[in-house]
């Protein structure tokens, strides 16, 4: 039994049920959506000098294989996701990654960086709203890499690879989804849990979950 | 963009507001996405560099700033070429790799297309101030201040992220593990480094909304974000850029739709 | 000259206290006082009585039901304080953490912004906020080019610019040197002249504060433990204090016995030395000195001259930018004379490096493998691992702790380890970059007692720091790195 009596004067916070908490942004949301939003794009950077060997590697192999090479770009949203655990953070921090790396100069140009950003962010995104914004388990983060994947995988062909063949086309979309699933989300789920063991996510659900108490 | 360094710039471009420069990049990527043609994309690559001579940015750091661009667009191409829609003559057929007069069409098309959506994008955004920038989206475009302004902090922290970084790698030799395992090592450092941002970034907010952030009431604008005459002027280059080129290719017989029948 | 003078706020707490939701214990409990408005206040208590979470609970930025429990009232003008933003103002200590925008001018208006400010207000009250903390810098000066010092006197001025009746000021001197110390409470002092507000304060520095506030106030387990003017409470719980690691005027915290012996043959010397971070850019030059077995020496100076960039330089991890830094045979051994050539398992055991931050120096998941980290990079065996690991452990007062993450660790308990990992490998030469810095008196007293142990072992302490106490507390030789080369 409580004995508390809670100071918060404020309306809003009363009238909002636990449940409802995946709808109100704190600020502290923010920011570090936003910290982990412009890591994730200078990631983004790296790998787009980085990936162009391993692609010119793979590319002779099987037409299409490439998009086992997608999944660095796609795990920024599934990270946002799942250590906010708000409506909107997969979108919101895949975006960010995106602007990051557009505005530091990328290959694509900078406006369909961002459409890129904002289609891969929508498949994670909408993942976890098929699970209520409730769920952030493994299967789940491996769910959404697959379907920040799938969404990004045939953006890109429409945009890019416009021209291609169907042999292509079906090898690109399985290897990207592989690849969405196994580094967007299986490896953002570790490394959401292990941020969290460091006790820098005490103020979040997930840091609070993750760690025994103290 | 001036993450890194906060150098005035000079030039017709370097006051413009940086919402317009954004608009510029859209309407030049939109209508040249749509086809997929020789025509538009070297017509729209022509008229770009003309407005580049006036982006007062130099030679050398163009070639600085564009090369990844100079670089995965012939890549980008040579995929096409090799894997792309066959038609015509085939020159080259090869287990999966099939190499025909069409493919190679495609490619020099997608090559000059990125040139052309690309190069403006980057340069464009050299010029562009964070600040203003956030100053702009959220005064012009009314995105929630919260989320434009959260973001701009979150940028900010780019600029430690390197010190950060030096001295993670010399504690690292600090500690003897620096003579193997690069990978590794790499990993490691970089996990150090988001946590170390987290956790900063955890305090920034704190210090945000010691300031009044976040509180309900309207914000104001301490620096007006004002779109006049010179951006409209920009927007209208852009759009010309795009239509010239479309027009082109429309009037060469070269548009070649990209959601159309294959030809 | 404002054309709405803005009065202080009255303060008042009733029986509260807070429990973050990540522990179990509360952070506080029962905390009753009241404070008239235009009073100075001082907050003291031992490291985790959860002073800095009371200002934070009075700044109303400790978070909503979702991060936490309160019990008890804490009112600002008779409302609480969540609900009052704006009227309180809050400074932390971290400079890097609290600027916000990247040009001064825009960073001091931010807060004014927030709170609906009318845009042709807003200039003039930034003009006069950097007035009032006597920071000289146009308003479009880069935020990152700024001195410690700076940026918190900016925080101040970004604080000031919103009017606040109540400013809370959280440990701002604890991550400065002594010249920026001094910056900053002049700078409140002026401030509090140009607009009269309540001031509430926690550090654990006293003296410089002490002429400025009236009253003291100690929190300490079940609540407040005293309230008064300074000099009763200090003469009443003086002892008391010093012991939790308060830095009370006259319970100077005890110093190490001098060494025992002669110095030693010299391990490091340095001839003619340039050091530079960014090649090509020396920041100090002309360096000669000689680090010698069994002493300490102390590199002292002002910001700005090298000092950091000179510890790693001699402790083999930047190269020399010019001249010569050798290392003694006694010292390498077979790797070498010249420490920025050895292999990184090479410095273990001759040069070891205790950073500024203990941060960036952590690399394993728990406490234990924390130290295990150097003795396994050498090859020692894991039952010889597990002694050491254990010896240090209890050495260092770590052993409660073995099993924790050591990001979760506090302030004092992290630099524990990171010096502890450093010795683990028994280096002959421990170069530390401000070891001192921030910490409270009882750590103070830990880390001395310790470097003194070192020293009269064999080992050359080098210690780059600001705090003449330091050097001493361990009778170390001075070498004084000048300003501008």
């Amino acid at each position: 039994m409580s004995t508390s009596t809670s100071t918060s004067a404020s309306a809003k916070t009363q009238a909002d049920a636990p449940a409802r908490s995946f709808l109100r942004w704190r600020i502290v949301d923010i920011v570090v959506a936003s910290v982990i939003g412009v890591a994730a794009g200078l990631i983004f950077l790296a790998w787009n000098v980085g990936y162009l060997g391993p692609k010119a590697l793979l590319e002779p192999l099987l037409p299409g294989i490439q998009g086992l090479l997608d999944g660095p770009w796609l795990f920024a949203g599934v990270l946002g996701g799942l250590i906010i655990r708000k409506a909107g953070a997969a979108i919101y921090v895949e975006l960010l990654a995106a602007v990051v790396s557009a505005l530091i100069g990328n290959q694509w140009g900078g406006f369909l960086t961002l459409e890129a950003g904002l289609v891969q962010g929508l498949g994670a995104e909408l993942i976890f709203l098929l699970f209520f914004y409730r769920r952030w388990s493994l299967p789940v983060a491996i769910l959404a890499g697959a379907g920040a994947a799938l969404a990004g995988g045939i953006n890109n062909l429409i945009l890019w690879y416009a021209g291609s063949g169907p042999a292509f086309t079906t090898i690109y979309l399985i290897s990207t989804v592989i690849s969405g699933a196994v580094i967007a989300g299986a490896l953002s789920w570790v490394l959401a849990r292990g941020i969290a063991a460091t006790g820098a996510l005490d103020r979040f659900g997930s840091g609070r979950e993750a760690r025994v108490r103290v | 963009m001036t993450l890194l360094d906060t150098q005035a710039r000079t030039g017709a471009l370097a006051g413009v507001n940086p919402v317009a420069k954004l608009g510029v990049s859209a309407l030049i990527a939109v209508p040249l996405i749509l086809t997929l043609d020789p025509v538009s994309a070297s017509v729209a690559l022509g008229l770009e560099f003309v407005l580049f001579l006036f982006a007062g940015i130099g030679w050398r750091e163009f070639w600085v700033r564009t090369w990844p661009v100079w670089l995965a667009a012939p890549l980008t191409g040579l995929t096409i070429a090799l894997y792309g829609q066959t038609s015509g003559e085939v020159y080259v057929d090869w287990f999966v790799l099939r190499i025909s007069e069409g493919s190679l069409a495609l490619a020099l098309a997608t090559m000059l297309r990125v040139l052309a959506i690309a190069l403006p994008s980057v340069v464009l955004f050299i010029t562009v101030d964070p600040t203003d920038l956030a100053d702009g989206l959220g005064q012009i475009l009314r995105l929630p201040a919260r989320f434009v302004l959260g973001a701009l902090a979150g940028l900010r922290m780019v600029g430690l992220f390197l010190d950060d970084w030096r001295a993670l790698e010399l504690a690292r030799r600090a500690r003897g593990v620096a003579d193997r395992g690069r990978i590794r090592r790499f990993l490691g450092m970089a996990f150090a480094l988001l946590v170390l941002s987290i956790r900063r970034g955890a305090k920034l907010a704190t210090a945000m909304e010691a300031r009044g952030f976040g509180a309900p009431g309207r914000r104001t604008w301490a620096r007006e974000s004002r779109f006049g005459a010179a951006e409209w002027m920009l927007l209208a280059v852009g759009a010309a850029i795009s239509g010239i080129a479309i027009a082109a290719a429309v009037a060469t017989g070269a548009w070649n739709f990209i959601l159309g029948p294959a030809g | 000259m404002a054309a709405d003078q803005v009065t202080p706020a009255a303060v008042e707490a009733r029986g509260w206290g807070w429990r973050h939701a990540s522990r179990i214990a509360w952070a506080l409990s029962d905390v009753s006082f009241r404070i008239d408005p235009g009073e100075r206040v001082l907050v003291l208590g031992a490291s985790g009585a959860g002073k800095s979470t009371l200002l934070h609970g009075l700044a109303g930025v400790l978070g909503g039901e979702e991060e936490g429990e309160s019990a008890g009232d804490l009112l600002v003008d008779g409302a609480p304080a969540v609900a009052t933003r704006g009227r309180a103002g809050l400074v932390l200590q971290d400079p890097d953490s609290q600027v916000i925008l990247a040009r001064a001018g825009d960073d001091v208006a931010f807060g004014c912004e927030n709170l609906g400010v009318p845009r042709a207000e807003i200039w003039p009250r930034v003009e006069s906020a950097l007035d009032a903390v006597g920071l000289d810098v146009r308003l479009d000066h880069p935020t990152k080019a700024l001195s410690g010092g700076q940026k918190q006197r900016l925080a101040l001025a970004g604080m000031l610019a919103m009017r606040p009746g109540l400013v809370l000021l959280d440990e701002p001197t604890a991550n400065l040197d002594p010249a920026g110390v001094v910056e900053v409470r002049d700078a409140v002092e002026r401030m509090l002249q140009a607009q009269p507000a309540t001031l509430i304060v926690v550090e654990h520095r006293l003296e410089v504060w002490l002429p400025l506030i009236t009253r003291v106030i100690v929190i300490g387990a079940g609540g407040v433990v005293a309230d008064g003017a300074p000099a009763e409470v200090l003469g009443a719980q003086g002892a008391q204090l010093a012991a939790d690691g308060v830095w009370v005027p006259g319970h100077a915290p005890a110093a190490p016995p001098p060494p025992r012996g002669l110095p030693g043959e010299s391990l490091l010397s340095a001839r003619d030395l340039s050091v530079a971070r960014v090649k090509g850019r020396p920041v100090a030059t002309g360096i000669d000195l000689d680090v010698h077995a069994g002493q300490a020496l102390a590199i002292t100076g002002p910001n700005g001259a090298g000092k950091s960039t000179l510890g790693l330089t001699l402790a083999g991890l930047l190269p020399p930018a010019a001249g010569g830094l050798t290392a003694a045979t006694l010292l390498a051994g077979d790797a070498g004379p010249s420490p920025i050539r050895w292999t990184s398992r090479d410095l273990l055991t001759r040069i070891g490096m205790v950073f500024q931050e203990p941060e960036h120096q952590l690399l394993a998941k728990t406490v234990r493998d924390e130290l295990a980290v150097g003795p396994r990079a050498l090859g020692m065996t894991e039952d010889e691992i597990a002694v050491c690991s254990e010896e240090l452990l209890a050495r260092l007062r770590l052993s409660h702790l073995a099993a924790a993450n050591p990001y979760t660790l506090s302030g004092g308990e992290k630099r524990r380890l990171t010096v502890a990992a450093a010795i683990a490998t028994r280096p002959r030469v421990l170069v530390l970059d401000e070891p001192t810095f921030g910490q409270d008196a009882r750590t103070w007293a830990e880390l001395v007692a310790m470097l003194a142990v070192l020293r009269d072992e064999g080992s050359a302490i080098v210690t780059i720091t600001h705090d003449l106490d330091v050097a001493r507390a361990l009778h170390a030789d001075r070498f004084e790195l000048g300003g501008a080369p």
